[in-house]
Parts: structure tokens; sequence; C-alpha cells
């Protein structure tokens, strides 16, 4: 049951957008980020969902998938858009009482639900087409600079990866956990909330005991393979930047340019 | 170039005593000497408690003696500037290969100690891909390490320590955790490396038919060494094995229950083909 949770979300490929350095694919991410909240107007919006609409191609994801990264922030897109449509003053269009609806109201919100939904299949994209491990990589040399001022940059990045090489790990030893429980008569689908969250505590100790376990376990294989920190570290998998990868990035730079000007022609 | 890759002399070691309790700590090893050969593939058995772990992380200075010294090729294991050199020549792997695998991706994994130790990437490309065929776990390089049986999983976690080409390679009871046929793998991955690439292996088990298969078996018990022989010397003293709560391997049983009933047979056999021999040997009369 637990299984099926896919984290990181990657979706193998060999497209354009995955063979792209992720170094790059960050640092793009980035600027379209800047193109959606730089614009101000539809025409300026709808030059970043051009450029979304572009990269959504060439990656070959299925459109499907892009939905389902969509599902949880529902609740997010309805708030946001009651809110804005309620509460935003102008003149009214329909009024029930104390209830007005107005242009401003329905304009602002449908512009904050197209920026919301192209905000996270923007990022969702980055996910989809890198995998969480090379993603780690592209963070840690991105912010390699920042060790300058003392930041853990190479702790931070192994954490994530010992992170991510666990999940699986732990997410099957719940599944064990709760089987285990069961067979000894817990139950954890019955009662009130508060009930629920107590049943909890007889998988979550376990489950902390042994994760205490593996990470002693774990620190002494990592000494025996002569494991001292970043200094002096080299890496099996070398990134390297290409033509293509500069160009990708000129590309989003010159949609950046166009919403600027977009924004500056109708502002 | 030392004869001996592990030397350990007069090892005593106890855990930190807690100090609220006042009783002395439990002696966990008490004056333990042995040396290891190149080359070699030892055994050590013992039952839970014996201290045969606690001997194994001696061996690269992941314990250090309380009393005693250990050498590993001519290095102290207490000079903690050499520590690294120490590890890179005795490698270890434990019982629980998800414990021990850090990468999310096979050949990242076995890449983890060269990177650790700054190897040029063109190099640990070569090491890695060498480390790999020879557990034969190549054709899974890009696999992600849950997706591996057990058996497959700690060949990965071997190959993480062959990368570094060491001396020897110490296995803590590397087979406790898999089905047979991950124990068959993973056996013999360890005795091709010792027969083909004269690594030097030192097996903590606790199967005798495993130990059977090793040039020379220690056994401890209590925090001593109790025997130290070649397997047949060792599991013919079958009353001795079982008076400190190990096994024999069955074949040498059958020779022994046989030889208690008065029929004239030799315990010194520990293989199957030996024993169909001596068998019908007897029957034929």
């Amino acid at each position: 049951m637990l299984k099926d949770i896919t984290i990181g979300q990657y979706f193998p490929g060999r497209s354009a957008v995955h063979s792209l350095d992720p170094r790059f694919k960050i640092i793009i991410t980035g600027v379209f980020i800047g193109m959606l909240f730089a614009a101000d107007g539809f025409a300026a919006l709808a030059v970043g969902l051009v450029f979304l609409a572009m990269s959504f191609i060439m990656s070959k994801i299925p459109f499907r998938l892009m939905l389902k990264s969509l599902k949880p922030i529902v609740p997010i897109i309805i708030f946001t858009s009651v809110l804005n449509i309620f509460f935003l003053d102008g003149a009214p269009l329909v009024k029930f009482g104390f209830i007005k609806i107005t242009a401003e109201g329905l304009r602002t919100s449908a512009f904050m639900v197209i920026r919301i939904i192209a905000l996270i299949m923007g990022s969702s994209l980055l996910t989809y087409t890198t995998s969480p491990i090379t993603l780690t990589d592209a963070i840690e040399r991105l912010l390699s600079p920042l060790k300058k001022i003392n930041l853990p940059v190479h702790e931070l990045a192994m954490m994530m990866t010992i992170a991510l090489r666990f999940i699986p790990t732990l997410i099957e030893e719940t599944d064990k956990i709760i089987s285990a429980q069961k067979a000894r008569g817990a139950d954890m689908e019955s009662g009130n909330i508060l009930q629920r969250a107590k049943a909890l505590t007889p998988i979550l100790i376990p489950l902390f005991v042994s994760a205490f376990r593996r990470a002693e376990e774990l620190a002494v294989a990592m000494e025996c393979r002569c494991y001292q920190g970043g200094d002096g570290r080299t890496r099996l998998r070398q990134l390297r930047s290409e033509g293509k990868d500069y160009f990708a990035l000129g590309v989003s730079i010159v949609f950046l340019d166009i919403v600027i000007m977009l924004n500056c022609i109708f502002g | 170039m030392d004869e001996k890759i592990i030397s350990a002399q007069n090892v005593d070691f106890h855990y930190e005593a807690d100090p609220e309790d006042k009783t002395p700590p439990k002696q966990v090893l008490k004056n333990v000497s042995l040396d290891i050969g190149r080359g070699q593939f030892t055994a050590i058995l013992g039952h839970n408690g014996s201290g045969k772990s606690t001997i194994a992380k001696h061996m690269n200075g992941i314990l250090l003696p309380c009393g005693g010294k250990v050498y590993v090729d001519g290095i102290d294991t207490c000079d903690e500037k050499k520590i690294f050199d120490v590890r890179q020549r005795v490698g270890m792997v434990f019982q629980n290969p998800d414990n021990q695998i850090v990468a999310t991706i096979v050949e990242e994994d076995v890449a983890f100690a060269l990177e650790n130790l700054g190897v040029p990437p063109d190099e640990m490309r070569e090491r890695v891909d060498d480390a790999l065929r020879s557990v034969g776990m190549y054709e899974y390089r890009e696999h992600s390490p849950h997706q591996l049986s057990g058996g497959q999983k700690q060949r990965v976690a071997i190959a993480g320590i062959i990368a570094m080409r060491p001396d020897c390679i110490v296995l803590d009871e590397p087979t406790a955790m898999l089905d047979p046929k991950g124990r068959q793998e993973v056996l013999k991955t360890i005795r091709e490396l010792n027969h083909d690439f004269g690594i030097t292996a030192v097996l903590i088990t606790h199967y005798m038919e495993e130990a059977a298969q090793a040039d020379r078996i220690i056994v401890m018990d209590n925090g001593e060494i109790i025997m130290d022989d070649i397997p047949k010397n060792v599991f013919s003293n079958v009353e001795k094995m079982k008076s400190i709560g190990l096994d024999v391997p069955q074949v040498t049983e059958l020779m022994y229950l046989l030889g208690r009933d008065g029929i004239p047979s030799d315990t010194h056999i520990i293989s199957e083909e030996e024993c169909a021999d001596a068998l019908e040997k007897l029957l034929k009369g």
C-alpha cells in the first residue's frame, strides 16, 4: 500500500529536456519563475505560458502526468480564486446582499490561478525530467560558492542523497511494522482522529529505533570506506555544460526580456 | 611487503563502562593474538557474544584496542594520521546490505569510496567497472539498490570495497540476512575474489558449511581464541565444538555419530564427496 508513493516523481526519458545539464535546468526554472512573477498582464503571462508549453512538448512527458502534479494544489487554487473573486473592491457585476462579484475580482482571480498552475507545472517539469540524485548533485555544485561563507554544502547534499536512498527502505519497513502490529491486534482503522493518531505510536517507535540503528551502521560502513567529508572529494559523474545548455538558457532569458518589455508597453 | 597483512598482538578490549554502574566493564576480547597471512581465506567462528565481530572491527581501526596492538601491513591502527591507509588496505562488509549502501544508483555506490579517496574521474570509471565485473553485477550498474535482491545488494557492497583495491576484505556475517540462493552467490563471490584476485579474505560466520570452505578456521569463545587450525582438524573436535554451542558440518556429525556407535569412521571428513566415498567404502566392507 505504501509502496505506491513515488517520491521525486522522476519520469525517465531521453528527450532534449532530460539531457540538459541539471544545473542549467535549475537556473532556467528560476528564470521561468521570474517570468511568471514579472508578468503584470495577460499578454506577458501568455509569453511565459508559451515558454512552458514549448519545454513541455520537447520533454515528451505525458499530459496526464502533468495534470496529476496539479492534484495536490487544487484546494489552494480554489481558495485563492474564491478570495480574489469575493474580496476585491470594484464595480460589482452581481450582488447578493453582502456578496458581490466584481470584474476586477474575476480578472485577478483568473490571473492568479493561471500563474499558480504554471508555477507548479514548471517546477514539476524539472523534477519529472531530472532524477533526484542528479538534482542533488546539481544543487551541490550550484551552491558550492557558498562554502566560502561556511555553509556546509557538501553535508547538505550528502544528507539529501542518504534521505533519498533510505526512503524506499523505510517505507518497506513501515509496511512490515504495520503488518506486525496488526497481527498483534492493533486497530488502526477505527475511532476518531485522536484515537487514530494514538494508534500510530506503536508504529512510529519501532520505526525510529530501527532508523537510528540503521544510521549507526551506515556511519560505520561509510567510515570503512574512508569517508572524511567533502574536502578533496572527486566525483564519478561529471557535469558538463555544452552549447545546447547555454542556448536553452539564452532562450529563457530572451523570453524573460519579452515579458518585461510587454509589461512596459501595457503597464 | 609484509607477509602478514594483519597482525593482532595481545589485544584486550572492553566497551566504555557506564559511570553509574560500579561493576567493572565486561572484557570483550582477552589477550587475543592472531596473524592473517596474505592471500589466506580465514573463517572466524563463534557464538553470539564470543567477540568475533569485535575482533573484525579491530582489523581496520573501527575499534581500537584497549591493550595490545593491531598492525595492518605494518601500520599501527592507533596511528590517526594513517587511519585511511589502514582502511584502504582492509575493507569491511557488514551483515545488512541495506545499511551500507549510500547512493541511489549501484555504480555511484561502488564509486563512493573512490570519491572519498579523491581518485580522478577517468580512473574511477575504470575501477568501478572492474569491481562490478568481478562480483558479476556489471549489468545492474544503473539500477537502484532497492530493486535488487539481498544477495545482489551484498555483492554491490562487496564491489564498493573491492573498488578501493584492498589487500584484505573482512566480511562480518555477510550472509546472515540472505536466503540460501543469496548466500551461495555471496560465498561464491568471496571464493573467486580470494582465488582469482588473491585478495585476503576474513569471513566471520556462523554457518559451518561456509567455514568449511576456508583455508583456516579460528574459533572464538568468550573473547578468546580456543582453536586455530585447518577446517578438517577444527571440525574433528566434535565434542569441543558442541560444548561451546557450535555445530559441525552435517557430514562430520554423521561420521561422529557412526564412530560413537562403534563403526570405524573419520571425523576429519567435511565435504559431501568425501563422506559419500567413506560410506561407500564402509558398505562394501
